[in-house]
């Protein structure tokens, strides 16, 4: 681990990769969020771009079917006013190994300044950041079942500007724990930054071991998860990284773990429902929620582009780390 | 060093003369916008002393440094707030030193992301010596002579002092 939080920091400090939350600092995460929030404003504008990373060029390298996560990067990118280059790779074909290191080595090449990786193997960011030339930074946009760190960030920055401080909230994310990623990614920002109680909700198939030393409270029943929460994450049951015979079957799932209309009541009346996104409707939620008053689903979508922003500046506006003086 | 009271009366006389040119040009409904963080502090006092009917704007030109690559992101960086639209709308822009030009270059950029204004005046505090770029204030509180090492530099908000420090 020790060695993921260095390799995604340069000499002096400064954020060079995002690979996972694990390891940034508090401040780091508030000045993320807080650049952000500078970000938002240029969306609404007539000209919704700035001159930031004009000349640059970010390549997304997506080893993973995607739609929201692609489509926000690359429109953050674009409105930094950098070239995108999108490589879809074929998820059957085994990219891996010598061959991914020779395709980014091409790349490089090519002066290609940023990696966006998504990829089904856990560390596959991790793998390419080691290996990139010193200018170039890789975002981790999803890695196997451990870190998506910018979804994690961009839900940070939506629970803020909905609930204001996170030091008060209580916070439930309920659903796949154990596959997800963004639960992971989710539970160390939720953590540094402090909430009150972190809650996580799920049958005992889908808890990962040895879950409460992450500093969350772990609930199998739903009910009793969800009483006077503020913010409620429900997570997409993933059913492509399941093996065996984890669930009985999608129907008995929502009876049991589906957040409804009446089980939301039960969280805080200003309680606010978030999700990753795709949703599987009728297996993890209810439209009625996802679409309801108590939703910010939507918004976490477009607050996406706005924290990619900030991420992709932050990490490819670092100063040179010696030499040159103003 | 300049104190307190001597700022606030050079503000009054950039207020005056701020008047009189936005009603020789018989402009209304002008929008003021002051630049983060020096700029704003003297552009909220002007937009009190003329009693500027649309709100205050502020930008904080940090997307649109031309440094960016050399001096990376500024990790205070404010969000830009524009009230209303900037198009074909006079737009008084505010900022407290004017030195080398760069900051109001960068400052017109971004103003021009958001439409198209009809003119932009530039008041400032301060004027030295140091243009690297064809940029020069309409309104000018006071000018400095300055050395090649001196700098002039706006503390504040409350009180406001402008005093002359040396770089290296």
């Amino acid at each position: 681990m020790r060695q993921h939080n260095s390799l995604q920091h340069d000499s002096e400090g400064r954020l060079r990769h995002l690979l996972t939350i694990e390891g940034l600092k508090r401040q780091q995460i508030i000045d993320i969020l807080d650049t952000a929030e500078s970000f938002i404003s240029v969306g609404d504008r007539q000209v919704r771009k700035v001159p930031l990373l004009r000349g640059k060029t970010v390549v997304n390298l997506f080893f993973e079917a995607s739609t929201r996560t692609l489509t926000t990067f690359e429109l953050a990118a674009k409105r930094l006013s950098a070239d995108v280059l999108k490589i879809n790779i074929n998820t059957s074909a085994t990219v891996k190994g010598e061959s991914l290191l020779d395709m980014l080595h091409n790349l490089e090449a090519m002066q290609c300044d940023m990696f966006v990786v998504r990829h089904a193997d856990s560390g596959a960011a991790h793998l390419i950041a080691k290996h990139v030339a010193p200018h170039v930074s890789v975002i981790n946009a999803g890695d196997g079942s451990h870190a998506h760190p910018t979804q994690a960030l961009l839900d940070m920055f939506t629970i803020r500007r909905r609930k204001g401080e996170f030091a008060p909230l209580t916070v439930a994310i309920v659903g796949d724990i154990k596959h997800s990623r963004v639960a992971r990614s989710q539970i160390h920002a939720l953590t540094t930054l402090g909430v009150s109680e972190l809650r996580v909700v799920a049958p005992k198939t889908l808890i990962p071991a040895a879950v409460e030393n992450l500093g969350v409270h772990v609930f199998h029943d739903l009910e009793e998860g969800l009483r006077d929460a503020d913010v409620v994450i429900m997570l997409r049951l993933q059913k492509e990284r399941m093996q065996g015979a984890m669930l009985p079957s999608e129907a008995e799932y929502f009876a049991t773990y589906g957040l409804t209309e009446e089980t939301l009541a039960l969280a805080k009346p200003d309680a606010i429902v978030m999700h990753p996104g795709p949703i599987n409707r009728g297996v993890e939620i209810a439209s009625s929620v996802a679409d309801g008053p108590q939703s910010v689903i939507l918004e976490q979508v477009s607050n996406g582009i706005a924290v990619r922003m900030a991420v992709m500046s932050m990490t490819l506006g670092r100063a040179p780390a010696e030499g040159d003086s103003t | 060093m300049t104190e307190q009271d001597d700022i606030e009366q050079l503000i009054q006389q950039m207020a005056d003369e701020l008047r009189a040119r936005l009603e020789a040009a018989r402009v209304r409904d002008a929008l003021m916008v002051g630049i983060h963080t020096g700029g704003l502090w003297v552009a909220k006092r002007l937009h009190t002393l003329l009693g500027l009917e649309q709100p205050l704007g502020e930008l904080d030109i940090s997307f649109y440094r031309d440094d960016f690559s050399r001096i990376g992101m500024n990790p205070q960086v404010r969000p830009s707030r524009l009230p209303v639209s900037v198009d074909e709308r006079h737009i008084v822009l505010v900022d407290d030193i004017l030195h080398t030009g760069r900051t109001i270059r960068a400052a017109m950029n971004e103003l021009f992301d958001y439409g198209r204004p009809a003119a932009i005046t530039l008041a400032v505090l301060g004027e030295r010596s140091g243009r690297e770029l064809p940029i020069q204030a309409d309104v000018v509180g006071r000018h400095f002579d300055l050395g090649e090492h001196e700098h002039v530099k706006l503390s504040g908000p409350d009180p406001l002092r402008l005093s002359i420090v040396e770089a290296p």
